[in-house]
């Protein structure tokens, strides 16, 4: 090809890298070059360092807080207590979930880690000496860490501040340590179900709590520029413009004077939704200094203190015919909050959307009830998607679907295929309310089971079974099953907020005279590769080559009001927010395209980079030559410029869905296991980047396999966090990390403007119950029914043991 | 994570480290590669007013394999040992254990000397020194001793060694036969659940020497007289493993911790000791 051969349609659709081309990450260059820009990276003249007193006990009264030898270590310039905070109104603060957290203690202390003081001081060093002189003396208090315990009647109150309140932000509380309790289903005709059914398989599973350990931690940066009045506040926030609305309405400062940065973000995954004590003192700091004031956690901090995810007791009972058609699902959730109520689900779902948990079955009638206790355990229930329970929800219903085959002595491949929601069903109503978008269950099952050669796998199992029973071998084979649906894209304004805040979200876009363009959107990236996707979607929308569209977020200044970046919202919602801007775009250079080739505005179609004339497509204006007259050129009836915003209120969630097999090998005498195979196809609609989905579903699978094989935040009996550091609590390297193999189907959802259900979060929600269940298959055979995670060395062990196989 | 102030010191020969610790007394410590004992001091468990950094320090470095004789300078790092050819020539298990601590980035600052001095019943070269049999060379304000590893370690964290006294060497004569260090931890960078080291000389069919000991299973390292006794002689088959292994476990005593209860660790212990003694006579 020379200048003067015009590129072939193919050519030109290569040159826009848009949706379905594997583009290469525009981030990594800076990132793997260590030229990334996080929180802690942001240097201001006089910054100021702040560092927290925390509480060593789990449930103690605070007697008295002595500063006085914490000022004298030089460097120290002012120690916060909630005493200082009170006149402010700051010494507590509302949650997310409605209720309210203490910032500092005010008066007693709830859980390890909690924060007492705030030390203030002008560089870290200095700020960590005067934390250990800080003298706090504290009276212990009874420590409950156990939710069934929580709600015993002679049980210690932890909430004193709730004294009296019979009812909460979701309704009534029946006990001091109740916080609410929330019903979905007919309960009664669940009970009938069941109680007629043929068979009936129930189970206590429990997900125990974890933390998603984010590489960076959380942190912040507050300015406080006393001649404008404005407050800039640096975050390692995932929904920065949430951050300004709450900080303005706890501040009293106006939100035009409250400028959020979230510069580039080390790893979120819900750790980073919530407010925490760190930023209202860092705030007040600034604004009692005059000087800018960072804070940024160490690693046991942020172990110990930010939100956890998960400690959901789901005590399950699922029924069905002889033939193994699934009659009835009953699902009761003792859930532990821990010391406050900090989620971040919508309004009206204090249990998200555990109500998916009928998961990918079509089952006739179905209950949830959620109990919410308080606990001697740090508050959060945010992080890995914990507010909206997916997870939760998909590894209650793919561990009762295992404990089914199990009680009706069948195949659980066959048990699934036997349930699922056909193709034809779709848009299905759940029995638990939800109007599931669109799905392909049995295509994609059928094409994972032949991908591993499933009838070969169980094959191999029963004769290894034998193996290991005339005492040849010690290794048993585990074929862990799942098939997940997802509920994403948090979501229509008409159920969904948070605070009052409508879970819209958004995109601005502003093409220049020659050809590029700059959009905005009201997510942040947090390594989702934002500025990689959504950089496609708009190029093949808009006719502008990725490359030349730069994608900004997180400068609540410049961009448009979003609700951030968790659960998988963001191409459901702002993805989706982007192409409708794109498509305001093309309209408006449609009309200028059919001026400039002097045809009526029908007369010419959108042909990838360009408008042509139809039936002539020698005749054309290219998104470049448009974008030059839009700004240049006079054009009756059409204002210069070409720029667009769209707010996006979804109609509906999407409904990703997946089927995982995970193979494994287990050493009944160590508890090692080895994983052999693990196969994973994703069904999450239109595909914008195949590799980014990729490098999503590799990262997802190895968060799923540390929570399932060994990640826990364990507590012990006075509330002391077990797993505080890196040595104990379990994150995988590459050593630890198994080969995947990734597949998939495509079954775009039909209410997305570009057919897209996100990703984010399936390998996390589908990945625990594929690895846990594989664990679970290895001792079928010898009997074992339901064990909880995390499944590491000595609990495996232990498995082994209490079923006799060792002598 | 942020340590209590500290003052430096980067002496240049031992005689200057020896003067530094007699002056200070037990508010001083030497430092190594710093990857037990600042991990310490960040989280202020230790308290360190005076930090001796053995880097710059004369004569402390240095592999030597003369005959039969290995000498190993106190401040040669894990990365060292594992890339050493006359030593991996000379005792194959100590590259075999190396390998099998923490991540490359640990050790390559990480030291046989830290490692040994450091007392932690879960660093994985005090049990594997046991097993060779190996003598720590101390030098202090009265001059230079020798001290058998097998009479070195007293409980966690203590040893026999002055806190006025740097160990400067190990020595050990080069081990025969096979080998093996066979260590079960959850993950990477982690410290054994269990580990076992043993050597074991073959002539013909039988054993006639053989050494065993333990990382993890007490408060100290453990080396198992009664388990070597009970494999010498043997053909090292089922029968006589099983008594190895049984003599190992009466001399351990672990505790429970995160990494499980009593009754796993003394089962993997028991598979640990098993697996290593069956690949050792394997390559002997
Ligand atoms: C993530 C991580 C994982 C690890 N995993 C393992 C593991 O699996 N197995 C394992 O064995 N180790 C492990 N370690 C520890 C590591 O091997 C240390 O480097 C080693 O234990 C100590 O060596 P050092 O040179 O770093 O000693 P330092 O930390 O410098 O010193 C340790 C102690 O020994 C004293 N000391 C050091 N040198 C001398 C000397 N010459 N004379 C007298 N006293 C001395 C010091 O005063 C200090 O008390 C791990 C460390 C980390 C950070």
């Amino acid at each position: 090809m020379n200048d003067l051969t015009p590129p072939t349609h193919d050519e030109r659709v290569a040159n826009l890298k848009g949706m379905g081309h594997s583009r290469k990450r525009v981030e990594d260059a800076r990132f793997t070059q260590g030229k990334g820009n996080y929180v802690d990276d942001v240097k201001l003249p006089g910054m100021l360092f702040g560092d927290f007193v925390r509480s060593p006990y789990a449930h103690a009264r605070v007697v008295s807080i002595d500063t006085a030898a914490a000022m004298a270590v030089p460097g120290v310039l002012a120690v916060l207590t909630a005493k200082d905070l009170a006149p402010l109104n700051l010494h507590w603060m509302p949650t997310l979930a409605g209720d309210k957290q203490m910032v500092l203690a005010d008066g007693k202390v709830l859980f390890q880690g909690q924060e007492v003081a705030y030390v203030v001081a002008t560089d870290r060093y200095a700020a960590a000496d005067g934390v250990e002189a800080v003298v706090v003396e504290y009276s212990e208090l009874p420590v409950v860490t156990d939710p069934f315990k929580a709600l015993e009647p002679g049980a210690p109150v932890l909430r004193e501040d709730l004294a009296g309140q019979t009812s909460g932000a979701h309704g009534a509380r029946r006990h001091h340590n109740h916080i609410f309790k929330w019903e979905v289903g007919d309960e009664a005709a669940t009970d009938q179900a069941i109680g007629e059914a043929e068979v009936v398989a129930e189970e206590m599973v429990y997900y125990h709590r974890t933390h998603p350990c984010p590489l960076e931690t959380c942190g912040c940066v507050a300015s406080m520029d006393k001649i404008n009045g404005k407050l800039t506040l640096w975050g390692t926030f995932q929904a920065p413009h949430v951050v300004r609305t709450v900080a303005s309405l706890l501040s009293g400062i106006e939100e035009h004077n409250i400028r959020v940065i979230s510069p580039d973000i080390g790893g979120g995954f819900g750790n980073k939704v919530g407010v925490y004590p760190g930023y209202i003192c860092s705030i007040v700091a600034s604004i009692v200094t005059g000087k800018p004031v960072k804070w940024v956690e160490d690693r046991m901090e942020n172990l110990m203190a930010t939100a956890f995810a998960r400690d959901y007791w789901m005590k399950g009972k699922i029924s069905a015919t002889k033939e193994g058609k699934i009659t009835g699902l009953h699902c009761h959730v003792t859930a532990d909050h821990g010391a406050f109520d900090a989620c971040a689900d919508p309004t009206k779902f204090p249990a998200g959307f555990m109500s998916i948990c009928t998961g990918s079955y079509d089952i006739p009638v179905a209950y949830l009830g959620v109990d919410g206790v308080y606990t001697n355990k740090a508050p959060g229930g945010v992080s890995y998607r914990c507010s909206f329970r997916v997870t939760e929800a998909a590894y209650f219903i793919e561990r009762m679907i295992e404990v089914l085959a199990i009680e009706l002595n069948m195949d659980a491949a066959e048990l699934r295929a036997k349930n699922f929601i056909r193709k034809d069903q779709f848009p299905y109503q759940s029995a638990l309310g939800w109007e599931y978008d669109s799905g392909d269950y049995h295509t994609a099952w059928d094409k994972a089971l032949k991908a591993v050669d499933y009838d070969g796998l169980r094959r191999e199992q029963a004769t290894r079974v034998e193996a290991f029973k005339r005492g040849e071998t010690r290794k048993l084979l585990g074929i862990g099953l799942t098939h997940f649906t997802e509920i994403v894209g948090a979501g229509p304004i008409k159920n969904c907020d948070i605070l009052g805040m409508g879970m819209f979200d958004s995109c601005e876009i502003r093409i220049h005279p020659t050809g590029s363009a700059i959009a905005r959107l009201g997510t942040i990236s947090q390594g989702q590769g934002h500025a990689t996707t959504f950089a496609q979607i708009l190029a093949s929308e808009i006719g502008i080559p990725a490359d030349s569209i730069t994608i900004e977020e997180g400068d609540t200044d410049t961009a448009p009001y979003g609700l951030g970046t968790y659960g998988s919202r963001s191409t459901p919602v702002a993805g989706a927010a982007a192409a409708m801007a794109g498509r305001k775009i093309r309209a408006k250079a449609q009309m200028i395209a059919a001026y400039l080739l002097e045809v009526h505005d029908d007369d010419v179609e959108f042909d990838v980079d360009r408008f042509v004339v139809k039936g002539a497509p020698e005749r054309f204006k290219t998104m470049k030559a448009i974008a030059y007259a839009a700004y240049n050129q006079a054009i009756p009836g059409v204002e210069p410029g070409l720029e667009a915003v769209s707010y996006y209120d979804p109609p509906n969630m999407t409904y990703p869905f997946g089927a995982y097999i995970c193979v494994m090998e287990i050493d009944v005498d160590t508890g090692v296991h080895e994983i052999r195979q693990f196969y994973a196809l994703d069904d999450c609609g239109t595909r914008i980047n195949p590799m980014v989905i990729e490098g999503q579903v590799h990262g997802g699978l190895t968060e799923a396999l540390a929570i399932a094989m060994g990640q826990e935040i364990a507590y012990d009996e006075i509330g002391n966090v077990k797993t505080g550091t890196l040595m104990d609590f379990f994150l995988p390297t590459a050593w630890e990390t198994p080969h995947y193999t990734s597949d998939h189907t495509v079954t775009p959802s039909p209410h997305h403007p570009i057919g897209a259900k996100g990703v984010g979060e399936s390998p996390n929600v589908g990945g625990v119950p594929a690895f846990s269940n594989a664990v679970h298959d290895a001792f079928r055979a010898f009997g074992l029914r339901q064990s909880h995670m995390p499944h590491d060395h000595w609990r495996i062990w232990r498995i082994a043991h209490d079923l006799g196989l060792h002598d | 994570m942020i340590p209590a102030a500290f003052e430096y010191h980067r002496p240049k020969d031992v005689g200057g480290v020896i003067a530094l610790l007699q002056q200070h007394g037990d508010e001083a410590r030497v430092v190594a590669g710093g990857h037990s004992l600042i991990p310490m001091m960040k989280l202020r468990m230790t308290d360190v007013q005076h930090l001796v950094d053995l880097q710059d320090v004369a004569g402390l470095g240095g592999i030597q394999v003369a005959g039969e004789q290995i000498t190993i300078g106190a401040m040669v790092t894990q990365h060292m040992l594992i890339n050493n050819a006359d030593l991996t020539e000379a005792a194959p298990i100590l590259k075999e254990a190396a390998l099998q601590i923490a991540d490359p980035q640990v050790r390559y600052m990480g030291t046989i000397g830290g490692n040994v001095a450091n007392g932690d019943p879960g660093n994985d070269m005090p049990a594997l020194m046991l097993c060779l049999g190996a003598t720590y060379t101390l030098t202090g304000p009265n001059g230079t001793r020798k001290v058998a590893a097998r009479d070195f370690y007293e409980a966690a964290y203590v040893t026999v060694r002055e806190d006025s006294e740097l160990l400067t060497q190990l020595t050990f004569a080069a081990p025969k036969g096979g080998y093996a260090y066979e260590k079960q931890k959850r993950k990477i960078g982690d410290y054994a659940t269990a580990a076992a080291a043993v050597q074991i000389a073959r002539e013909g069919g039988l054993c006639v020497a053989a050494s065993v000991s333990m990382t993890n299973l007490s408060d100290v390292p453990v080396w198992s007289k009664a388990a070597g006794a009970a494999l010498v002689g043997t053909d090292c088959g089922p029968a006589a493993i099983r008594a190895a292994v049984d003599a190992a476990l009466k001399d351990i005593n672990p505790t429970e911790d995160n990494r499980g209860p009593v009754e796993f660790k003394r089962h993997v212990a028991k598979t640990v000791i098993g697996r290593a003694i069956a690949r050792a006579w394997s390559r002997s």
